[in-house]
């Protein structure tokens, strides 16, 4: 959907809604007895449920956090039975290095997204504006590659980053091994440059008239007017690479450099249960704050993937 | 993709072509500045997608131990096919995506056609809908599996208990590991559908439903024939993505139960890490290459189906 869809869309609904007449149900509807008490009290119903369902877990992680291990072990469902044990919050953080992980997967995210961005936009920009004559071709393969879901090349990849073809230099427990690979994600230049060819044409004639060559172009006209679609590419390539596993797991094998998700699994048998919910709570903090802050793109951008062409 | 034809070209970007090319001349087209601006895209997606690509198809055909490599024909796809692990697995992974459209694929559409009446605050509706989807899958798998406990003073086992519902083995049993794991997933990654659901039920035409008021349908009747017949491309998509996604499941049985009990959890991708990564004796690259590429054929199928969809739903 490109941006001038989505405002015609969002004023005919703001239209719609002036007139009395949102959606399914319409103004006159709530005013009936009936379709107040039903839909009201179904609606109250379903928030009660959200609120047990989506904040429930989280909320038990966070009371069991600071719980003494052994009333979470033996009455889990009380709330602090005995008091309160804060030190299980300083040892997750002393004792396990939680916070080294966390840094970790910072490092590891900011170079994952640093890569996905200049691999989509400067691609994207290539295919869309400047279209190379094999432009076509290119985008065909990046089209073949959405068919291959990322999971099945791990052992061609994880062959190619032990023995790296023309480099003659293992690249396991290097961070290298991570960002690049991200780069490789179709979807991105492919929403990137849909995003590009709904860009005014006449804006890009105006500039190459002022004498504008492709990369002023780029830097002082496509990228500031792309900032919408760069968000949404930017907090999902934060999140993909937050909630990646199974590939730093591979690659990684050096404990100091390991992200959150890698280590977490391997210290839960060792560590002491309140200690280990603690370091849980802790590595859940940033992605919740992160979406708190930028609800309003999260839930676009993932309303935008069930439209995505192809 | 769209023909270019449907967006003007850029005719002012590349100058009148001179009648001989020469690498002067190209340079001077903007040649060399197309070349660097799809360098990185050449670069990261030949070295990590295009070229393990073709190696996959050559893994599957050879035994390679990452110094000394043979070619085997198709005995590698044959010792997958013939591995009583197999068929274990194919149908894990086909109970496993079962279940999780009967579990998460209408309670989100239910949820969402809810959400989509809601005057107040549909935002708090959302963002806690969608909240577990921004917990880090590994901590949901580990927080649930202490919630899966399997003594009477489990999570779960002391909230059945107020109903006078008798502790349950939840991940330790062979019937209810599956459906376990399952839970957990619909619980992680529901809110995603909610949201792609709102977003379609959202740009459904208003007038269309002030149309079927007129004419005298009641809420019911306007569900069934404005709102479904509107989201059926939606649907189809949301359900291809969940089967594509289901049909990789690995994080779960990896983490919840290593395939176990008795292999009641092994799913086609644990059994490519076993094969791959898994074995102490020495790595099988080849039967776990074989594998994926026979997981990538099943799922290309869904795949063209969802590329279509797509197309087709936009250009509308």
């Amino acid at each position: 959907m490109s941006a001038l869809q989505f405002r015609q869309l969002r004023s005919r609904r703001r239209q719609a809604a002036a007139d009395g007449q949102q959606g399914l149900v319409q103004s006159a509807d709530w005013k009936r007895p009936s379709v107040r008490w039903g839909l009201g009290g179904t609606q109250t119903a379903l928030l009660v449920l959200l609120v047990i369902i989506g904040l429930g877990p989280i909320l038990w992680l966070a009371k069991a956090a600071v719980t003494p291990t052994q009333d979470t072990l033996s009455n889990p469902m009380a709330i602090f039975p005995h008091g309160v044990d804060w030190n299980n919050i300083s040892n997750a953080w002393n004792e396990v290095d939680i916070g080294l992980y966390i840094w970790n997967t910072v490092v590891i995210a900011f170079g994952s997204w640093l890569c996905q961005i200049v691999v989509a936009t400067t691609g994207a920009f290539a295919l869309s504006v400047l279209r190379p004559k094999w432009g076509r071709v290119i985008t065909g393969a990046l089209l073949t590659t959405l068919f291959v879901p990322a999971v099945v090349l791990l052992v061609p990849l994880y062959l190619e980053v032990v023995h790296p073809p023309v480099i003659n230099h293992s690249f396991v427990n290097s961070y290298w091994a991570i960002w690049l690979p991200a780069g490789a994600s179709a979807f991105n230049v492919i929403i990137m440059k849909r995003f590009f060819d709904n860009l005014p044409r006449e804006i890009f004639e105006a500039a190459r008239i002022d004498g504008a060559g492709p990369f002023r172009l780029f830097v002082s006209i496509v990228l500031p007017m792309s900032k919408p679609i760069l968000g949404v590419v930017s907090i999902f390539a934060v999140l993909a690479s937050w909630k990646d596993f199974l590939w730093p797991l591979l690659v990684l094998s050096n404990p100091s450099k390991q992200p959150v998700s890698v280590r977490l699994p391997t210290i839960a048998g060792q560590t002491d249960l309140g200690v280990f919910l603690a370091a849980m709570l802790i590595a859940c903090l940033v992605p919740i704050v992160g979406f708190l802050i930028f609800q309003r793109s999260f839930l676009r951008g993932t309303g935008l993937s069930g439209a995505l062409k192809g | 993709m769209e023909p270019a034809l449907t967006t003007p070209g850029v005719a002012g970007l590349r100058r009148v072509r001179p009648s001989r090319r020469t690498p002067f001349s190209w340079v001077g087209n903007g040649g060399l500045s197309r070349l660097l601006f799809l360098l990185p895209l050449l670069l990261v997606f030949g070295a990590f997608s295009w070229y393990p690509i073709v190696r996959l198809v050559l893994i599957s055909f050879q035994h390679t131990n990452e110094v000394i490599t043979t070619w085997v024909g198709f005995q590698n796809f044959s010792e997958v096919l013939h591995d009583p692990l197999f068929p274990i697995a194919l149908r894990n992974t086909a109970e496993f995506a079962g279940l999780a459209l009967l579990f998460g694929y209408p309670i989100p559409l239910v949820a969402a056609v809810l959400m989509s009446e809601v005057r107040k605050r549909r935002g708090l509706y959302a963002a806690l809908a969608y909240l577990p989807v921004v917990i880090p899958p590994v901590v949901a798998v580990l927080l649930w599996k202490t919630f899966y406990a399997g003594g009477p003073s489990g999570v779960f086992n002391t909230i059945l208990g107020w109903f006078g519902i008798p502790p349950q083995q939840w991940i330790q049993s062979i019937g209810q590991a599956m459906p376990s794991l399952v839970l957990e997933s619909t619980w992680a990654n529901a809110g995603a559908t909610v949201i792609i659901y709102l977003a379609a039920l959202t740009s459904v035409n208003p007038e269309l439903y002030e149309a079927a008021s007129v004419d005298g349908a009641g809420l019911w009747k306007k569900i069934w024939h404005v709102t479904l017949p509107q989201m059926r491309t939606v649907l189809l998509v949301t359900m291809i993505l969940q089967i594509i996604g289901t049909a990789q499941v690995f994080l779960e049985p990896y983490l919840f139960t290593s395939g176990g009990p008795d292999n009641a959890t092994m799913t086609i991708l644990l059994l490519i890490y076993n094969y791959a990564f898994g074995n102490s004796l020495g790595a099988s690259y080849g039967e776990a290459a074989a594998l994926s590429l026979m997981l990538v054929a099943f799922l290309a199928v869904f795949s063209l189906i969802y590329l279509r969809a797509t197309r087709s739903w936009s250009d509308e």
